[in-house]
């Protein structure tokens, strides 16, 4: 019955079914809101659930010369990370006393997964542009991680535990972590990090649609584009969800359906802003970004750790 | 229907492909893509790759050079795939038949399910194309 239980949270609340739902969701608002600020009128809900729809349909290329067996897995490892993630951090919102020692850094590992996994399918299609877009990804989380990983630090820092659920109880009690100044820096740095972990525009120099033509995706196909897709979708749901968890005090389901729908619209605002940057910066250079991060953002972070550590 | 072809004429993702046209054409899809048409309320994109691609759309004359390439360019897309003619050039090689560098038009090449004329034809007249396309995938 346990494992039954278990097989539950995985596939389908709160992992894999209800993950994709909101990330189809999420991504269609990405895309209305996009054209809503371009003056047009925008695709129809189910647009992303179409997509996905069709590509399952199409045929399945693999490239001549390619790691054939790397070329397919990538896709599922990006996905399964993302189930893992997001099943993590629902549990926690949920019942904030049931997670385990350490579930932060188990997450700020898994959330890294998706990208190795573009990165190995980038470089396994043997197409030079996929090779080229790999190796910006590759530079690219060298130079965010530092900085989201120093303001991921900050509630903890905050808080005094590494244990997501008593993050969450702490802001519960004491007022949410971006309610202080420490708080607001490092949220600032984190959404500009998400930014570049969910590949979008102002950092999406390994895709570039207009310059080296869907990059590390080149190649793909069929089903395991799909996934791929799918795999963004859901990120774009469980990456601001974190940052919301860990900085906005999360979903509070103990106190009323008023507090549910606060937490939803903790969880929209976030992506608005999200989707108002992307559509409002152009796409910088790589050495621009590795500087930006390197220097600015790691600047900042460490200035709001040290102010955490004063209580401020 | 399947659900597989239903799903596509409810996504088609358009790539376009330039054989040796004025880009007059190319200028009239382009136009598609703005407010004034949108045409992702459709659902459709203009993808980059070939091989996200489900509709191919073939402007110009079909030069000496292009020509194998265009071919090469269909058996990369993953099929079903649709071929979609536009301009007068495309059709019937407009003012170039007979040219030296000008063999034979596309759908000597490739097999072509919708030929839009016009020189260029308007976007309107393009989505009008697409329409009846969509309207020939699901069997009316």
């Amino acid at each position: 019955m346990e494992l039954l239980k278990s097989i539950g949270y995985f596939i389908i609340f709160p992992g894999f079914l209800f993950t994709a739902v909101v990330g189809l969701l999420a991504s269609w608002i990405d895309r209305k809101v996009t054209a809503l600020v371009q003056w047009r009128k925008g695709p129809p809900i189910l647009q992303s659930l179409y997509d996905i729809v069709k590509l399952m349909g199409k045929e399945t290329i693999v490239p001549q010369g390619s790691s054939r067996l790397t070329f397919l897995l990538s896709p599922l490892f990006g996905l399964s990370a993302v189930i893992l993630v997001s099943t993590l951090l629902w549990r926690t919102i949920i019942s904030p006393s049931t997670t385990f020692l350490g579930d932060l850094i188990v997450v700020l590992y898994l959330l890294t997964i998706p990208s190795l996994a573009v990165i190995m399918g980038g470089f396994a299609s043997r197409n030079p542009l996929a090779s080229l877009g790999a190796s910006r990804e590759m530079k690219l989380i060298l130079a965010y991680e530092l900085p989201f990983i120093l303001v991921a630090l900050i509630p903890v820092i905050k808080a005094g535990t590494i244990r997501m659920g008593e993050i969450l109880s702490y802001q519960l009690d004491n007022g949410i972590v971006i309610g202080s100044l420490s708080g607001i820096i490092g949220f600032l740095v984190a959404i500009l990090c998400m930014q570049a972990k969910l590949a979008l525009v102002p950092f999406d120099m390994a895709e570039a649609e207009t310059e080296i033509m869907g990059g590390t995706y080149i190649e793909y196909s069929g089903a395991p584009l799909a996934i791929y897709k799918l795999t963004r979708a859901m990120m774009l749901f469980v990456v601001p969800m974190f940052l919301v968890c860990i900085y906005c005090g999360g979903i509070d389901f103990g106190h009323g359906w008023l507090h549910i729908l606060l937490g939803v619209l903790k969880y929209v605002g976030l992506l608005v802003v999200i989707i108002l940057i992307r559509n409002t910066a152009p796409r910088v250079r790589i050495d621009q970004a590795m500087k930006f991060f390197w220097g600015k953002m790691t600047g900042l972070a460490i200035v709001g750790i040290v102010l955490a550590f004063l209580g401020v | 229907m399947s659900l597989k072809l239903k799903a596509l004429t409810k996504s088609p993702w358009v790539f376009h492909i330039c054989t040796g046209s004025c880009n007059n054409c190319d200028i009239e899809i382009l136009d598609l893509l703005t407010p004034r048409f949108d045409i992702e309320r459709f659902g459709m994109i203009k993808v980059g790759s070939i091989r996200h691609a489900d509709v191919l759309l073939v402007t110009g004359a079909v030069s000496r050079k292009a020509g194998p390439r265009l071919k090469r360019l269909y058996e990369q897309a993953p099929k079903p795939c649709l071929v979609v003619a536009i301009g007068s050039c495309a059709l019937g090689q407009g003012i170039f038949k007979g040219s030296y560098n000008m063999p034979e038009p596309v759908d000597k090449y490739i097999p072509v399910d919708a030929y839009i004329p016009g020189c260029p034809p308007k976007p309107e007249a393009m989505i009008m194309g697409v329409v009846k396309l969509i309207e020939k995938l699901r069997g009316k």
